[in-house]
């Protein structure tokens, strides 16, 4: 990679075979990038053809993802793959949280995205996006196995173009308490709708 | 069967007069199927027919919600029960009514412990009590949920019309969110005058009520106490997102409960607002490893009401794709053992390298690897495309049998296979069917139970295979038993293959909208993971009224608490693959 | 003896490691390093007839998907009238499963009657399980399945997912392309209409 960034210094003609420059971000998010690995969180049928996908067919290896770590400490994507229920939502989210920065989610699926064909379901959750914030959309019922993989690209275009100045867990004042976890109750508990339901609830 | 006059078929009326004999007036035939006993000699009739007439399997128990009179009976709560003999023959129908205002039937635990989980469901979804079960908490949502879902009367947060097609897509349809009709902008809907300041979440606590009494000291000199443990439900070895909780001494199992419900989509109650034929792609999303199974157990249940016949042609290409679902499935349930067992990914591979290899057949037939949506009621959707057989043929008559042959020796010589299963969680055969289990996990106890044999459907009576049976029970066993399924479903495929006719493959023509005519029925089959029944209930219009689908390993999961008990906690994780559950259809 | 079972195992995991460069040895000598990874090699490695190597290096290599294969519907544009062969007719929209087809039916501006033509048509995608059930009830062949999957997309509040009837439509060129015998039997069948209107 010869320096297509202006700011770089030129580097002298008896050097040139030894001494290869590179912009920091660059390096800092290709070595990202190739090395993510994703979290067990197989929910539904979506689950199955992540598996596919990392079974020797599609190889993750190929791209560096074939560790898929249990524990999200050790994780750097997660790919919420099927239908998120209200019972399951206090977990995925706990999950999310303990995930160590700098972390990923791809919504897999048509009921990742938006609950999908169950979207009218008492028990589903429209769309994990309700809960945690996503980085790709996948959609599809369930996505192919090189769908998955074109997402996963799709998210390294994205990591590509992420200055490492601006990102947001190297900033000086990063507070990050997560998502606040919901809780099972008369319907699912979410905490950051809880005046909007009072105050419906005193207009009426 | 529709006369002018409500037929009752043979069997009823031998059912009748034999209870008539020792329950005086306590029988009378049902509005469609089977029989309706008094509520408080319900226990009694069913000790009858266990003990007397035979019938010591129940398959399902589950209820129905009547708010208006039907032609028969008045408006009433049902529980509805389906029982068989194990030796094999057609199912039998209870049904018991009970008041609308305060539902209570009595429950037949003690009878049959398959009921379990079942009446625990009922009780969840539909609000039936059953006075005299040990343990009556919600099983698939959480304790301190408001409601019981499955009611005619409940709405769901985005409901919009109770039967499909909703008449808001055509011919003014302007795409409208749901979110947007709701008044959270979510699925969620609290109950008037709830504040979340004074109220103390009691879902978790519930769930470890079975353990309460038992924690505390073991009673011997060295003061050690047992714990509660959860596995689950987010864990690399539970087959989807099962939670169990087990109290250890040390490390071994004291008492284990399974949690479910975290994949619970409400397939019963979207399956009501759908049409007949819309049901089909959800069936696939139900035992998502074997969707051909799963259509074809819906399909088989719907011409019983429909009273269609399958042409010949169709009915071998059904058979063709069942029986490489079967293999597809046990190839990769020894997979994924083998994988809880430690191995991780190895043999794994090599079993999603076949399946991978049949789904490719699958896509050429039916146009989805996964959710394939192939039958219809009457036949099959698309006729096979052009180069399907060579390469099904190069399949069933070259690979898998070498690659049988390969995994046969890969395991069950290997010490180390040999030392973690057998004489591990040993199922009596008696035991196992009053759990209600079925498929490998009850042959490989010694029963040769098979629904391919118990009540033949389609064509698998003119074709020549054995069941495979083991007597051992232990896990070692249910693994030759899958072993030997896979080399029987080879044999039933070469049949079929050379056996193949031409002609059509659809009987009429496939509409969406139509009408099935009022009845009841019960249609089951053998999938590759034990009895997939589908309980269906029509009032004569294009949706159903009541759709309720048994699935094996919902069942199957009754027994896991007795089958851990006394074993280690390594024990465990292998034990629940031995079962070979997918969490699709035990929670639907 | 006992450890022959481990060893049997492990005759099995040693066979098929050493196939996996015996295999490559043989499209080495039919042609070279590359030679494996070549289009004529791909369907003979992914048959039931390969030994070897199963891996398909996406994206550089691509799986060709079967003709029946169910993507995302699309509306087939007739060349001769430049717009969808779709009606209006709404048999897509009751069949749907999920019900995630919207219609607005066209009507003539002077006599206020229903025209035979969507004014407005909507699929939401995110909801879309792929079932085929409107392809395969539509008497009209105007939707038909696409073999699209690589629709990733970095968010949905923009209506990435709910696509409008320009969105939707396609040539018939693709659908003849990627549906070839489905379209020969399409022109046959326009082609006997034809005849025995011509008869007339």
């Amino acid at each position: 990679m010869t320096a297509q960034n202006s700011s770089l210094p030129e580097v002298p003609s008896e050097l040139q075979g030894n001494v290869h420059l590179m912009p920091w971000d660059k390096f800092y998010n290709w070595s990202r990038k190739r090395s993510l690995w994703p979290l067990f969180t197989g929910l539904a049928c979506c689950a199955f053809e992540f598996i596919a996908a990392a079974a020797s067919r599609f190889d993750m290896g190929r791209f560096g993802m074939d560790i898929a770590r249990a524990s999200p400490r050790q994780a750097d994507l997660m790919i919420v793959s099927g239908t998120v229920t209200k019972k399951m939502a206090p977990q995925v989210v706990r999950l999310y949280n303990q995930m160590a920065e700098p972390k990923y989610v791809i919504a897999m699926g048509a009921c990742a995205i938006s609950g999908g064909p169950f979207k009218e379901g008492y028990n589903v959750v429209s769309g994990v996006d309700k809960l945690i914030p996503v980085d790709v959309y996948v959609p599809g019922c369930p996505p192919r196995p090189e769908a998955l993989y074109n997402a996963i690209l799709t998210l390294h275009a994205k990591m590509e173009g992420e200055p490492i100045k601006s990102l947001r867990w190297y900033q000086k004042d990063a507070e990050d308490e997560g998502v606040p976890v919901p809780v099972l109750g008369p319907d699912m508990v979410d905490w950051r709708l809880m005046e909007e339901a009072a105050t419906l609830e005193e207009s009426k | 069967m529709n006369d002018n006059e409500t037929q009752v078929s043979q069997p009823t009326v031998e059912l009748l007069s034999a209870l008539e004999g020792r329950f005086p007036g306590a029988a009378q035939p049902a509005e469609y199927e089977g029989v309706v006993v008094a509520p408080d000699q319900l226990v009694d009739v069913a000790i009858f027919l266990r003990d007397e007439l035979g019938y010591d399997y129940l398959s399902l128990v589950t209820g129905v919600d009547y708010p208006e009179p039907t032609t028969q009976f008045p408006a009433r709560f049902e529980a509805v029960y389906h029982m068989s003999r194990s030796e094999g023959g057609e199912p039998l129908t209870l049904h018991a009514h009970a008041n609308r205002n305060d539902p209570v039937v009595p429950s037949v635990v003690n009878v049959w412990p398959s009921a379990s989980v079942h009446e625990r469901e009922t009780w969840d979804l539909m609000g039936i009590r059953f006075e005299g079960h040990p343990d009556l908490r919600r099983i698939l949502l959480w304790e301190g949920y408001e409601g019981h879902p499955l009611r005619k009367d409940w709405q769901e947060v985005y409901y919009e019309e109770d039967n499909k097609p909703f008449s808001s897509r055509h011919p003014e349809g302007r795409p409208v969110q749901a979110e947007a009709r709701a008044p959270l902008g979510r699925n969620l809907r609290y109950p008037p005058g709830w504040s979340p300041k004074a109220w103390k979440p009691e879902a978790e606590t519930k769930v470890y009520s079975p353990f309460d009494e038992h924690i505390g000291g073991n009673g011997r000199s060295m003061a050690t106490d047992q714990i509660v443990v959860n596995f689950g439900p987010q864990h690399p070895s539970t087959h989807g997102v099962l939670r169990m909780v087990a109290r250890l001494d040390g490390e071994t199992i004291q008492q284990l409960e399974p949690v479910l419900g975290y994949l619970h989509r409400c397939h019963e109650k979207i399956g009501e607002r759908n049409t007949w034929l819309a049901n089909m792609p959800f069936t696939d999303r139900l035992d998502y490893v074997c969707s051909m199974s799963n259509n074809f157990g819906y399909a088989v249940a719907v011409e019983k009401l429909l009273g269609v016949e399958v042409p010949e042609r169709a009915e071998y290409i059904r058979v063709i794709m069942a029986e490489l679902t079967r293999i597809l499935n046990h190839l990769v349930s020894i997979g994924f053992f083998t994988n809880d067992l430690g191995v991780y990914l190895t043999f794994m591979l090599y079993a999603l390298e076949e399946r991978e290899l049949i789904i490719d057949l699958f896509e050429m037939a039916s146009g989805s690897r996964m959710m394939c949506n192939y039958f219809r009621f009457g036949g099959v959707a698309r006729d096979l495309p052009e180069g399907w057989l060579p390469v099904v043929k190069d399949l069933v008559y070259e690979r898998l049998p070498r690659r049988l042959e390969e995994f046969e020796r890969l395991l069950l010589d290997n010490e180390v296979f040999r030392a973690r299963t057998i004489g591990v969680s040993v199922l009596p055969g008696d035991v196992a069917v009053a759990y209600g289990c079925t498929g490998p996990l009850l042959r490989a106890s010694g029963v040769p139970y098979d629904i391919r044999r118990a009540e033949p459907y389609s064509i698998y009576d003119e074709l020549d295979w054995d069941v495979a049976v083991a007597y051992n029970g232990d896990i070692y066993d249910r693994f030759v038993v899958r072993f030997e399924e896979i080399r029987q479903s080879l044999r039933i495929l070469r049949q079929a293959l050379e056996r193949l006719p031409e002609g059509p493959i659809l009987s009429g023509k496939v509409q969406p909208t139509a009408k099935v005519p009022a009845g009841e029925a019960y249609g089951r089959v053998e999938s590759p993971k034990g009895e997939l029944g589908f309980y269906l209930v029509s009032d004569g219009t294009a949706n159903p009224y009541r759709y309720r689908i048994r699935a094996p390993s919902f069942a199957n999961l009754g027994v896991l608490g007795e089958l851990c008990r006394g074993h280690l906690v390594a024990d465990v994780v292998a034990i629940m693959a031995s079962i070979d559950i997918t969490l699709g259809e035990v929670d639907r | 003896m006992y450890g022959m079972g481990i060893l049997k195992t492990l005759s099995v995991t040693v066979g098929r490691f050493v196939t996996t460069y015996v295999d490559d040895l043989k499209w080495f000598f039919k042609g070279g390093f590359g030679k494996r990874y070549s289009p004529e090699a791909l369907p003979v490695r992914q048959s039931p007839r390969g030994r070897g190597v199963f891996t398909v290096q996406y994206p550089n290599e691509r799986l060709p998907l079967p003709e029946n294969y169910r993507g995302f519907p699309f509306h087939v544009i007739d060349p001769e009238t430049g717009k969808t062969r779709c009606t209006a007719c709404g048999i897509c929209t009751r069949a749907c499963p999920p019900q995630c087809i919207w219609i607005v039916r066209a009507t003539d501006p002077e006599t206020g009657k229903a025209k035979r033509e969507p004014e407005e048509f909507y699929i939401d995608v995110s909801i879309c399980m792929s079932c085929g059930l409107c392809a395969e009830v539509c008497p009209f062949n105007a939707i038909k399945m696409n073999h699209d999957y690589e629709i990733a997309t970095y968010g949905r509040d923009g209506g990435e997912f709910l696509w409008d009837l320009e969105h939707l439509s396609k040539s018939l060129a693709h659908h003849a392309a990627i549906h070839p015998t489905d379209y020969a039997e399409e022109k046959a069948e326009q082609e006997r209409k034809a005849a025995t209107k011509a008869k007339r």
